[in-house]
C-alpha cells in the first residue's frame, strides 16, 4: 500500500478498517432490501468505501459533509447512526429524516452530515456556503462535498470552485470518479480526461488519488484538510474508484462494461487491500479483523431489526416540516 | 388501414412518435442524458443501454446514429441551452430533461431564452424545439424526483405545454409537439408507464392538435377535469359515481397551454358543476387556473363553486405511507364530487 503509513496512529487505521467494513455490510443489506422489493432501490456504494473513509478520518463532528444520490458511505463515514439510516431506507418514523427523505436525502446535522442530494451537482454550492460560514465566523471547521465524475460536468462545480478560490474558502471538492455516470463513460463525457486538472484553471491544488487505497486517500485528504483549516483555501481531489453494482436498483452494468474491467477493480478491493496492509504491518491479526467484520454484520443486523420494528410515520407528518411557522 | 388491435404501452407509443418524426425530418435530433447510453462504446459491443431513463428513445441510435441521437454529459444548462441554439439555427431538437425537477438546473435556458426569443426578436427567430420531462410520484423517489410542476412552465408566455394521459394521446401529442414551430414542453407521467391500457394505437403518424382537450366520458351530472395521470383517477371516480347513480363527464385536459376553453366551458355549462383534479402542488396551479376560468366564464351556469382536488402544499415524502396521501386518490375525488353535488 502507501509509503508513509507508519505515521498514522493505530486507532485511525483501525477506525478506517471498521468503517470500510461497516459500509460494505450496510450496503449489502440495503441491496437485499431492494432486491426483495421492500424498497424501490438504492444507489449502491459497494466498491467506493475508501474515499469517504480516508477523508472523514480527518473530520470532526462540526465539520460538514455534503453528498449526492449515492451517499450511504458518506453518511456512515461521517458517523451517522446506522439504525436511523436503515429505518430511513424502510421509510420509518425513527429514520434520520423521519422517513420523509429516503435513500437519496439522508441527513443528520448533529453529525455534520448536511444531506445527500438527488439532483446531480446541486450540493456543491451548498458546501461552498458552509465553508463561507466558517470563514465569516472565524471558525476552523471545514466543509467537504462528494460528487461523481458525471457531476463534474455541471456548471455548479465550476462556479463553486471559482467562488471558493477567490475567497480562500475551507472546502474540499471531492470527485469520486467511478468511471461512469449511469451508463455514460467518463472517457466520453469529461473533456481532457481529468477532473483534477480543472483545478488549475481556478488556481487551486488538484490531486488525483487511488480511491481504492484508503491510506492514500487519507494522506491526500490530510493535506487538504490542513490547508483548509489554516485558511489557505480549497482543494479539488479526484479519487479513482469503481462501483461494483449497477447505477441504481436493478441496473445491469454488463450493458456498458466488461467482466474483465469489473474484475480488475474487484481485485483492487479496498477492504482486502486494507486487511492485507494491517496484517503485514503488524497492526492487527487476521482474527482481530474477522472479529471487526463479525461485529459490523451484527450491527447491521441489529439496525435492520430496529428498522423493521419501528413504526411508520403518522399521516399528519405529510404536512409537518414544510415551514417552521406558517403563516 | 390497420384494423388490428394494436396495443402499445405509454412508453412504446412515445417511442413510435419520436421515431416517425425522425424518419420524416432529417433535421430532427434527440439529446439528453443516456438517451442511448454506453456512449462511445459501440465498438466494444455496448450500445443503447438505457435508451432514455424510461426507454422512450430506445432503438433510435441504431437507426439514426450518433449525430442525431446525442448522449450528453450531466449539464442541463448546457444541453438544454444548446437545444435552443440548435433550434434557432435550423434543427428540430427533442431534448429529454429527465425528471421535471431538474428544471432547477436549466431554468435559465427555458425561461429566459426558449420562452422569450421569438417575442423579443420581433418574431424573427423560430424555435421548433420540444422538451420532454417526466413527472409524478411513483413509489419512493422522494422530494426531488417526484414533482409535476406544470404551472411553472405554463406561466411563461411563449411555451406550449401538453400532457398525454394514455398511449394514444402520448403518440399523437408527441408528433404534434415535434412538428410544432413553437417551443413545446411535453410532460410524461411515470405513473402511466406501467399501466396496461390495452388501447389501440394506430401505426400511422397521426397528430392530436395542441390546444384541444378531449371528452373521455360523457355525462350530465358533473364535470371532472383530469390532467395526465389524474385523468385515470377521474375515470375511476366516474365509475364509482355511476354505481351511486350519478352520470359524470370526464374531460381529459391534454393541453395546459393553450387551454381549450371551449370544450371545458361547454362541459361545465352543461353539467353545472366542476371538480378539477391535479397532482401538482395547489398554489398558483393549473387547477387554480381552471377554477378561475370556470368562475370567470361559466359563473352563471354553476350550481356550486368549482372544486379542486390536488396534492397538498407540501413537498413529496419518500415513505410510501405518506407518498400515497400526497396524490389525489380516487376516493378523494369521488368524495369531492359527492360534496359538490349535495
Ligand atoms: C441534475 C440531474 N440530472 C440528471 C440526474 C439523473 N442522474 C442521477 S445519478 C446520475 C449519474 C451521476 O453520475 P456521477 O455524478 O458520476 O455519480 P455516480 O452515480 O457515478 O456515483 C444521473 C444522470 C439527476 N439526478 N440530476
Ligand atoms: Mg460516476
Amino acid at each position: 500500500m502507501a509509503k508513509s503509513q507508519s505515521s498514522i496512529p493505530k486507532e485511525k487505521l483501525m477506525w478506517m478498517f471498521e468503517t470500510l467494513v461497516l459500509i460494505r455490510r450496510f450496503e449489502e443489506q440495503a441491496k437485499r432490501e431492494a432486491d426483495q422489493g421492500r424498497i424501490l432501490g438504492t444507489h449502491s456504494a459497494i466498491g467506493e468505501e475508501a474515499t469517504p473513509t480516508g477523508i472523514c478520518a480527518h473530520l470532526r463532528d462540526d465539520d460538514y459533509v455534503l453528498g449526492n444520490h449515492r451517499s450511504h458511505h458518506h453518511c456512515i463515514a461521517k458517523g451517522v447512526d446506522i439504525n436511523e439510516m436503515m429505518a430511513e431506507l424502510l421509510g420509518k418514523a425513527t429514520g434520520t429524516n423521519k422517513g420523509k427523505g429516503g435513500t437519496m436525502h439522508i441527513a443528520d446535522a448533529t453529525k455534520g452530515m448536511l444531506g445527500a442530494n438527488g439532483v446531480v451537482g446541486s450540493n456543491i454550492p451548498v458546501a461552498t456556503g458552509c465553508a463561507l460560514s466558517a470563514k465569516v465566523q472565524n471558525k476552523d471547521n471545514v466543509s467537504v462535498v462528494f460528487f461523481g465524475d458525471g457531476a463534474s460536468s455541471q456548471g455548479s462545480l465550476h462556479e463553486s470552485m471559482n467562488l471558493a478560490a477567490i475567497w480562500d474558502l475551507p472546502v474540499l471538492f471531492v470527485c469520486e470518479n467511478n468511471r461512469y455516470a449511469e451508463s455514460t463513460p467518463f472517457e466520453y463525457a469529461v473533456a481532457g480526461q481529468s477532473v483534477a486538472n480543472r483545478a488549475a484553471g481556478y488556481g487551486m491544488p488538484g490531486v488525483t488519488v487511488d480511491g481504492q487505497n484508503v491510506i492514500e486517500v487519507y494522506e491526500v485528504a490530510g493535506e487538504a484538510v490542513e490547508r483548509a483549516r489554516k485558511g489557505d483555501g480549497p482543494t479539488l481531489i479526484e479519487a479513482m474508484t469503481y462501483r461494483y453494482h449497477g447505477h441504481f436498483g436493478a441496473d445491469n452494468p454488463m450493458g456498458y462494461r466488461t467482466p474483465e474491467e469489473q474484475k480488475y477493480y474487484e481485485d483492487k478491493d479496498c477492504i482486502i487491500a486494507m486487511e492485507k496492509f494491517l496484517i503485514e504491518n503488524g497492526t492487527a491479526t487476521q482474527e482481530q479483523l474477522k472479529a471487526i467484520d463479525d461485529d459490523a454484520k451484527a450491527r447491521v443486523e441489529k439496525a435492520t431489526q430496529f428498522a423493521i420494528d419501528s413504526a411508520y410515520p403518522d399521516p399528519s407528518e405529510l404536512l409537518s416540516d414544510v415551514y417552521i411557522k406558517y403563516p | 388501414m390497420n384494423k388490428e388491435h394494436r396495443p402499445l404501452t405509454f412508453v412504446q407509443a412515445i417511442n413510435e412518435g419520436i421515431r416517425s418524426r425522425m424518419r420524416e425530418d432529417d433535421s430532427t435530433i434527440v439529446m439528453g442524458i443516456d438517451v442511448a447510453g454506453a456512449a462511445g462504446k459501440a465498438e466494444e459491443g455496448f450500445i443503447d443501454h438505457f435508451g432514455g431513463t424510461f426507454a422512450m428513445t430506445k432503438g433510435l441510435i441504431q437507426e439514426f446514429g450518433t449525430s442525431r441521437v446525442l448522449d450528453t454529459p450531466i449539464s442541463e444548462t448546457g444541453f438544454v441551452g444548446a437545444g435552443v441554439g440548435a433550434a434557432a439555427a435550423g434543427l428540430r431538437p427533442l431534448v429529454d430533461m429527465m425528471f421535471v425537477g431538474f428544471i432547477g438546473v436549466c431554468g435559465d435556458q427555458i425561461f429566459n431564452n426558449m420562452a422569450k426569443m421569438h417575442y423579443m426578436f420581433g418574431g424573427k427567430v423560430k424555435l421548433p424545439i420540444t422538451i420532454q420531462a417526466q413527472t409524478a410520484a411513483s413509489g419512493g423517489n422522494a422530494a426531488q424526483h417526484s414533482e409535476t410542476l406544470y404551472s411553472i412552465f405554463a406561466h411563461f408566455p411563449g411555451l406550449k405545454c401538453v400532457v398525454p394521459s394514455d398511449p394514444y394521446s402520448a403518440k399523437g401529442l408527441q408528433i404534434a409537439a415535434m412538428k410544432d414551430d413553437d417551443p413545446v414542453v411535453v410532460f410524461q407521467s411515470t405513473r402511466l408507464m406501467g399501466v396496461n391500457f390495452n388501447q389501440h394505437v394506430p401505426e400511422d403518424a397521426y397528430e392530436l392538435p395542441i390546444g384541444k382537450s378531449r371528452i373521455v366520458k360523457t355525462g350530465n351530472d358533473i364535470t371532472l377535469i383530469g390532467i395526465g395521470t389524474t385523468t385515470r383517477t377521474c375515470i375511476q371516480a366516474a365509475e364509482n359515481l355511476a354505481k351511486q347513480g350519478y352520470d359524470a363527464e370526464v374531460v381529459d385536459l391534454l393541453s395546459i397551454s393553450p387551454l381549450d376553453e371551449e370544450t371545458i366551458l361547454s362541459s361545465i355549462s352543461k353539467t353545472r358543476k366542476v371538480v378539477i383534479v391535479d397532482e401538482d402542488y395547489p398554489k398558483c396551479s393549473v387547477a387554480s387556473e381552471l377554477s378561475a376560468l370556470a368562475a370567470e366564464k361559466a359563473f352563471d351556469f354553476l350550481d356550486a363553486p368549482p372544486k379542486r382536488v390536488t396534492a397538498p402544499h407540501a413537498s413529496i415524502p419518500y415513505t410510501s405511507v405518506l407518498e400515497q396521501l400526497h396524490f389525489p386518490s380516487v376516493d378523494n375525488v369521488t368524495y369531492a364530487c359527492l360534496e359538490v353535488m349535495n
